[in-house]
C-alpha cells in the first residue's frame, strides 16, 4: 500500500473511531471514578471496623503526582521509556532491586549466593511474599519471569544481556538456581531492573491488569489521563506511607506550574529551574541530579551527520555552559560523552572540555567537510519535556553562528518512541538517555554497530573492538581491565563526536508542603513508598 | 461604504481604526523588528516592559514586542490563507451544488454535513496528527475544516437565485451556464460572503492561536500569538506581561474584524 493510501485509510479509521469513541467518553470516565470510589468505600469500611482514627486518616491519605507522559506499557519486560520504568518500579520488583544508594538489596529473593566461578547464582525465595492478587509467589513464577526475559520460553530474549542465561532451575519450593554461559559482573545489576521483574506465571493480561509484588498495586488507568495506584497492604517490606496515589499525565509541559499552583497536582519530579522559580511558598523544591545524558543525538547514518567533521563542528559551536545558564540558571553538570558523574570510576570528567567552544574552528571544520555555507536540519524534540525544548532553542540559536540552521519540530512522546527511537527516522533529536543499571554497559552497549537500540546508527569498528574487549575482561572478572575498556569506549564516542553531548541535568523536584520523603536514586527512579504526609 | 458608515457609524469607525493599526503593525513586522526575534540575552531574562523592550522580555531574554510583531504576521498569514482556501473551495462547491441540485448536490452536502458536525479544531487536529505539525500543514488543515461553512452559505444563496426571473431569462437567451453562475449570480452573494469572510477570518485567528497553543502550529523558535500565550503560562504570576501582550493582540485583531463584519452585515 502506498503511503498516501495508508494515510487515507488511517484518516477514515480515525474518523470512524472518533465517532464511535466520542459517544463512550463520558461513560468511561464515570466508570473509572466509580472504581476508585468503590475501593475507597471498601477501605473506610474496614477501618471503621477497627475503629481507629489514625487508620481512617491514613485511608484518606492521597497524593497526586504529575508525570510527563502516559506509560508506554504496563508489562515490565516490554516497557521502554525511562519515564515508564521509574513508575513501574513501584508496582513490580525483581529478585533483587536497587536502593537509594545504588546498592542491590534483596527483594523477591531474601538471599542469594554466587558460585566461585561466577556462573551459578542461587536465590532463596522470600518467605510468605505475595503478589497483589494475594497469591503466594512461587519458584515457578520466578522461573517463568526470568525465562521470558531470557527468551527461554521461546521467542527472542527480551533483555539482550539475558541471552547469557543457560538455564533456570528450581530444585525445591524455595530455591532458584540461575546458570550463566559466561561470568558477567553486570548480571546482578540487570537482574535488578524493572524489566526483569517477577510476574505471576498465570497472569492473563498484565497490560490491562498488572500484578507485581511492589509496595503499590495497580487500580485503574485512563489512557493519556491518569494511572491510579493503591498501597499494597501485604507488602513484604516496610509498607508505603501514603495510601492512594494518582499519577496525572501532564503531556503539556507549559501547564506544569498551573497544575501545581492550582492544586491539581502535588508533586512533579522534574521541573525546570524557571518553573521552580515560579512556584510560591506552598512548595518545596529539592535538588538532585537526573542521572542521564542530555545531548543533541545525531543520526550518524543521515547526511551530513555521517561526516565526523560536521559532527565535531557542531560540538565546537555549542556552548554547554550557556545552555545551562539559559535553561536551568546554571544548574547541571556538563558532560562530554555518554556517561554521567554518578558512575564514579567510569566517568571521565575531562571529556566535557574536549570541545571548548570555538566558532572559528567550527567554521573551518565545516568548510573542510564541504559545507562552507552551512546547512539546515531538523531536530525532533518531544513536546512534553520543557527542558529539552528549551535546550533545543538555545542550541538552534548557537548553531546560527556557524551558518547552520536547526529547525525544531515538536512531536508527541509516543511519536518520538515510534519514529525516532524505533524507526530511526530523524536527523537529530534532543533527549536524555538514562542508565537502567549502574553498570557502565547500560550507557555504552547501545553504541555498538549492530546493537538493537543503537538508534543513532553509530558505527565505529574501534568502538566495537573496545566494547568486545570489555566484555571479555568482564567475563574474566578483571574489573580493572573492564573499567579501562569502558573508558576507551567513552573516549571514542567523545572524539568521534557521536553526538553533541550537553549535560547531566539537575533534577528539581517540586513537592507541596505537607508532603515529604522524596528520595533521590542514582538511577532514573521515583520511589513513591518513601513519601509521607507531614501534618 | 458611505451607506454602511451611516448605518453603524461607531462600530465601523472603531473597527476600521483598530484593524488599520493592526495591519500596519503586521506590515511593519514583516520588514522590521526592533530586535532579532530569536536573539537570546541572558541579562534580560523575563525583564519587565521598559523603553528598551516595550513589552518586556521572555524567559530567554528575547524581546516580546519583536516577537509579537512577527507572531501577529504569522497568525495573520495563516488565518488569511485558511479563509482563502475555505472560501474559494467552499464557494465553488456551494455554487455548483446550489445551481445544479440533484444527486451530486445530495452527496456533496451530506459529506459537508459530516464535516460540519466535527468542530473544526478537532478536524484540524486529526489532519495534523497524520501529516505532521508546522505552519503550512495547519493552513491546509484549517482551510479544509473551513470549507463546509462557506459551501453551505453560498449554496443557500444559489438556490434562492437560480429560480429568479433574470436568471431564467438569461438562460432562455442562451447564456452559458458557467457565465450565469459566476457572472450573474455570484456577485449577488457578495454581501453575505463578505461578512462570513470576516467572521471566518476571526475564527481562523482563534483556531490558529488554539493550534499553536497546543504546540502543533508554528514551531519554536518562530513565534505566533498562540504559541507565545502557551509559552507564557509558566510565567503568568512573575512575568504577566509575557501573556498579556500576545493575548491583547489576539483580542484586538478579532475585535477589529468583528466590528467591521458587524458594520457590513
Amino acid at each position: 500500500m502506498t503511503k498516501r493510501g495508508k494515510n487515507v485509510l488511517f484518516v477514515s479509521m480515525l474518523l470512524t473511531l472518533t465517532i464511535a469513541l466520542g459517544g463512550c467518553a463520558g461513560d468511561k470516565e464515570a466508570k473509572d471514578s466509580n472504581v476508585v470510589e468503590q475501593s475507597q468505600t471498601a477501605d473506610t469500611g474496614e477501618s471503621a471496623q477497627s475503629a481507629d482514627a489514625e487508620t481512617e486518616a491514613d485511608a484518606d491519605s492521597h497524593i497526586t503526582i504529575g508525570i510527563p507522559q502516559d506509560l508506554d506499557s504496563l508489562v515490565p519486560s516490554l516497557s521502554q521509556g525511562a519515564g515508564t520504568q521509574e513508575i513501574l518500579f513501584n508496582i513490580y520488583e525483581g529478585l533483587i532491586k536497587p536502593d537509594s544508594d545504588g546498592n542491590l538489596i534483596p527483594a523477591v529473593a531474601s538471599d542469594y549466593t554466587m558460585s566461585e566461578d561466577g556462573l551459578t547464582y542461587t536465590f532463596t525465595l522470600r518467605d510468605g511474599i505475595k503478589f497483589h492478587t494475594g497469591n503466594d509467589v512461587t519458584v515457578a513464577d520466578i522461573k517463568y519471569s526470568i525465562d521470558t526475559c531470557a527468551g527461554l520460553n521461546g521467542g527472542e530474549p527480551v533483555i539482550s544481556a539475558f541471552s547469557n542465561i543457560q538455564s533456570v532451575e528450581t530444585p525445591d519450593e524455595s530455591t532458584v538456581v540461575i546458570t550463566l554461559q559466561e561470568p558477567s559482573s553486570s548480571f546482578l545489576a540487570i537482574l535488578a531492573t524493572v524489566e526483569a521483574a517477577i510476574v505471576p506465571a498465570d497472569a492473563e493480561d498484565l497490560q490491562t491488569n498488572p500484578v507485581g509484588t511492589g509496595p503499590y498495586r495497580f487500580v485503574s488507568r485512563s489512557l493519556q489521563e491518569n494511572v491510579i495506584l493503591e498501597r499494597f497492604d501485604e507488602y513484604w517490606g516496610e509498607p508505603a506511607n501514603i495510601k492512594n496515589i494518582t499519577l496525572k499525565v501532564l503531556a503539556d509541559s507549559d501547564s506544569i506550574v498551573m497544575n501545581l499552583e492550582g492544586g491539581a497536582v502535588d508533586m512533579v519530579a522534574r521541573v525546570t529551574a524557571t518553573q521552580a522559580a515560579e512556584l510560591g511558598d506552598d512548595f518545596e523544591v529539592l535538588e538532585g541530579t537526573m542521572n542521564l545524558v542530555q545531548a543533541v543525538y545525531l543520526n550518524n547514518a543521515a547526511a551530513p551527520f555521517d561526516n565526523e567533521l560536521v559532527r565535531q563542528a557542531l560540538c565546537y559551536a555549542v556552548d554547554k555552559q550557556e545552555i545551562l545558564d539559559f535553561v536551568s540558571d546554571g544548574k547541571g553538570t556538563p558532560v562530554g560523552s555518554s556517561m554521567f558523574p554518578a558512575f564514579g570510576k567510569y566517568y571521565i570528567e575531562e571529556l566535557s572540555d574536549l570541545y571548548a567552544t570555538d566558532i572559528e574552528k567550527a567554521k573551518e571544520l565545516l568548510e573542510e567537510a564541504g559545507y562552507p555555507d552551512g546547512f539546515s536540519f531538523t531536530m525532533k524534540v518531544p513536546s512534553n519535556y520543557q527542558q529539552h525544548i528549551d535546550t533545543a532553542q538555545v542550541v538552534a540559536e548557537q548553531l546560527k553562528q556557524i551558518g547552520v540552521t536547526a529547525e525544531i519540530e515538536l512531536i508527541e512522546w509516543e511519536t518520538w518512541l515510534s519514529d525516532v527511537y524505533q524507526g530511526r527516522d530523524f536527523e537529530a533529536t534532543v533527549v536524555g538517555l538514562d542508565a537502567s543499571t549502574l553498570t557502565a554497559g547500560a550507557m555504552l552497549s547501545r553504541f555498538q554497530t549492530d546493537a538493537h537500540n543503537n538508534f543513532i546508527n553509530y558505527g565505529n569498528e574501534d568502538y566495537d573492538t573496545a566494547y568486545a574487549n570489555e566484555l571479555a575482561a568482564e567475563a574474566a572478572s578483571d574489573d580493572e581491565k573492564a573499567t579501562e575498556y569502558y573508558k576507551e569506549c567513552e573516549t571514542i564516542l567523545a572524539e568521534t563526536a557521536a553526538n553533541v553531548y550537553i549535560q547531566d541535568m539537575c533534577e528539581l523536584v517540586a513537592i507541596r508542603k505537607g508532603y515529604a520523603g522524596y528520595e533521590f536514586y542514582p538511577l532514573y527512579i521515583q520511589d513513591f513508598s518513601k513519601l509521607y504526609i507531614t501534618q | 461604504m458611505k451607506l454602511l458608515g451611516k448605518k453603524y457609524p461607531h462600530n465601523f469607525i472603531i473597527g476600521a481604526v483598530i484593524t488599520g493599526i493592526m495591519l500596519l503593525l503586521i506590515i511593519v513586522g514583516f520588514f522590521y523588528t526592533p530586535y532579532d526575534i530569536t536573539k537570546m540575552d541572558s541579562a534580560s531574562k523575563l525583564a519587565p516592559p521598559s523603553l528598551n523592550h516595550l513589552m518586556g522580555c521572555d524567559n530567554f531574554g528575547r524581546d516580546i514586542f519583536s516577537r509579537v510583531l512577527k507572531g501577529m504576521g504569522n497568525t495573520f498569514v495563516i488565518a488569511l490563507l485558511t479563509v482563502l482556501i475555505g472560501a474559494v473551495t467552499g464557494t465553488v462547491v456551494g455554487a455548483l451544488t446550489g445551481y445544479f441540485g440533484g444527486w451530486p448536490d445530495e452527496i456533496l452536502m451530506r459529506i459537508n454535513d459530516v464535516l460540519f458536525a466535527f468542530p473544526s479544531i478537532l478536524l484540524a487536529l486529526v489532519f495534523v496528527s497524520i501529516f505532521g505539525t508546522g505552519k503550512y500543514n495547519v493552513v491546509a488543515a484549517l482551510g479544509i475544516a473551513f470549507i463546509p461553512s462557506f459551501a453551505r452559505i453560498v449554496r443557500g444563496e444559489f438556490i434562492k437565485y437560480r429560480e429568479m426571473d433574470y436568471v431564467k431569462s438569461a438562460r432562455l437567451e442562451g447564456v452559458g451556464t458557467l457565465r450565469i453562475i459566476f457572472v450573474h449570480i455570484l456577485p449577488n452573494t457578495f454581501t453575505v460572503l463578505m461578512s462570513s469572510l470576516m467572521i471566518g477570518f476571526n475564527n481562523a485567528v482563534l483556531a490558529e492561536a488554539g493550534m499553536s497553543y497546543l504546540g502543533i502550529g508554528v514551531q519554536p523558535p518562530d513565534a505566533s500569538l498562540g504559541s507565545m500565550l502557551s509559552e507564557s503560562q509558566t510565567y503568568l504570576l512573575s512575568a504577566p506581561w509575557y501573556a498579556i501582550f500576545p493575548g491583547l493582540m489576539i483580542i484586538l485583531l478579532v475585535l477589529g474584524f468583528s466590528l467591521l463584519a458587524d458594520a457590513s452585515a
